[in-house]
């Protein structure tokens, strides 16, 4: 059965789509066919992160308005064939696609993909209705910020009450210097108050910027960042592995040779 | 309450520092998200502030002056904490389910928005009291003796 799962925060701004940009490659990459969905109808993004916004023809509105097949609107990418976008229409807003409409499309693409990733837009109106609508799994992204976290929170009532329970955790952009310094939240600090399960911490890396300038995820790079590992722990946790946190104090050596232990078992 | 005194001395001395604004956070978000979750309008706070004000008051005399009510929230689940300093008992002759003075007297609280905290004002003071002075506490939950002031 496909797995179905809806990224989403409340506020903008937090990383949602670096997230599903990293997490769909991440997943591709390990052998998953993973599609991954636009749900930020007016406000499109994810093509640029996964630098295919020049490969889109037709969007999830025109499948609806059956003026092409579903596969004629996926975009594959060429970097990594098991990963598939399916786009949102930049001119029509969040309230020209339904619900239902959108649990059809995820149920077409459940026949040939086994990841469905929704990167929902900001906000707890239509848009994100429509986002987690057909979920059945959700990703929380928060950054270790106030207004973050207490909008983190509202989100996972709702999703609790739209009855998709499993919902984890990701909190972006830690800064752990900050942490030490007694100036930002801490993981355990963050996860306390929300009280859900936490899929990954990623820090705080000047590298995202990079990336999303020249469209490629940060999982791509051949020898990968900090942020870059954390997305791949974030992948394998996902997928039933248990991966340690890791220790975003300790010197960059300790690292590589983390990461050499990831990639060459 | 020794042991924050101590982490405090300590980043004192290392850091230089005595403020950190990730104790700020974390207060404040715990009690903003009190009051998120619960999804409880003001009015109707305010409202079921002023009846237990009312109950409690038909057996004890309350100190108006150091009353607290503050919502917290631990693993998704939230509490309200009521603090509710006694002056004394009220007199035995009263009976506790018959509406008397105390009722009129919470009716007419007034509300102190001056320094953000809202205190509530006993206007009606009574004269000198029958029984003894003694402070006691009722605290209807409050496990780690925290009580913010919330509103």
């Amino acid at each position: 059965m496909s797995r179905i799962i809806v990224m989403t925060s409340g506020k903008g701004g937090v990383g949602k789509t670096t997230c599903t940009a990293n997490l769909g490659m991440a997943l591709a990459k390990s052998g998953q066919r993973v599609a991954v969905i636009d749900a930020d109808f007016g406000l499109r993004n994810l093509d640029l992160l996964l630098g295919l916004e020049n490969r889109i023809v037709y969007t999830a509105i025109d499948v609806l308005a059956g003026e092409c097949r579903l596969d004629q609107a996926l975009v594959k990418d060429k970097r990594q064939p098991n990963l598939a976008l399916l786009p949102a229409a930049q001119n029509r807003s969040k309230e020209s696609i339904k619900p239902e409409q959108m649990q059809r499309l995820v149920k077409a693409l459940t026949k040939v993909y086994n990841f469905i990733l929704i990167d929902s837009p900001a906000g707890i109106e239509m848009g994100f209705r429509n986002a987690i609508a057909p979920a059945r799994e959700a990703i929380i992204v928060t950054t270790p910020e106030i207004s973050a976290v207490r909008d983190a929170d509202r989100v996972i009532g709702l999703l609790e009450a739209n009855d998709i329970k499993a919902v984890r955790l990701i909190i972006n952009r830690l800064r752990p210097a900050m942490v030490e310094a007694g100036q930002m939240m801490s993981v355990k600090d963050v996860q306390g108050i929300l009280s859900i399960p936490l899929l990954g911490v990623i820090p705080d890396d000047e590298q995202v910027i990079v990336s999303t300038n020249k469209g490629e995820p940060l999982i791509l790079e051949e020898k990968l960042s900090l942020a870059g590992m954390a997305f791949a722990n974030v992948t394998l946790r996902l997928q039933g592995e248990k991966v340690p946190l890791m220790d975003l104090s300790a010197p960059p050596e300790g690292f590589l040779t983390r990461l050499k232990r990831l990639f060459d078992p | 309450m020794t042991i924050p005194v101590i982490s405090d001395l300590i980043d004192r001395l290392f850091s230089g520092r005595t403020q950190h604004s990730r104790d700020d956070v974390k207060r404040r978000l715990q009690i903003v998200l009190a009051h998120d979750r619960l999804d409880l309008d003001p009015q109707t706070l305010e409202r079921m502030r002023q009846e237990i004000i009312q109950v409690v008051s038909r057996y004890v005399e309350i100190d108006f002056e150091t009353l607290e009510f503050s919502l917290e929230t631990d693993q998704r689940v939230t509490a309200l904490i009521a603090n509710v300093p006694i002056r004394r008992m009220r007199p035995p002759n009263t009976a506790p389910d018959r509406p008397i003075d105390a009722e009129l007297e919470a009716a007419d609280i007034e509300l102190d928005l001056s320094d953000g905290d809202i205190l509530l004002r006993d206007e009606t003071e009574e004269p000198t009291p029958t029984l003894p002075r003694s402070k006691e506490f009722v605290v209807i939950d409050d496990p780690d003796g925290r009580h913010d002031k919330a509103f």
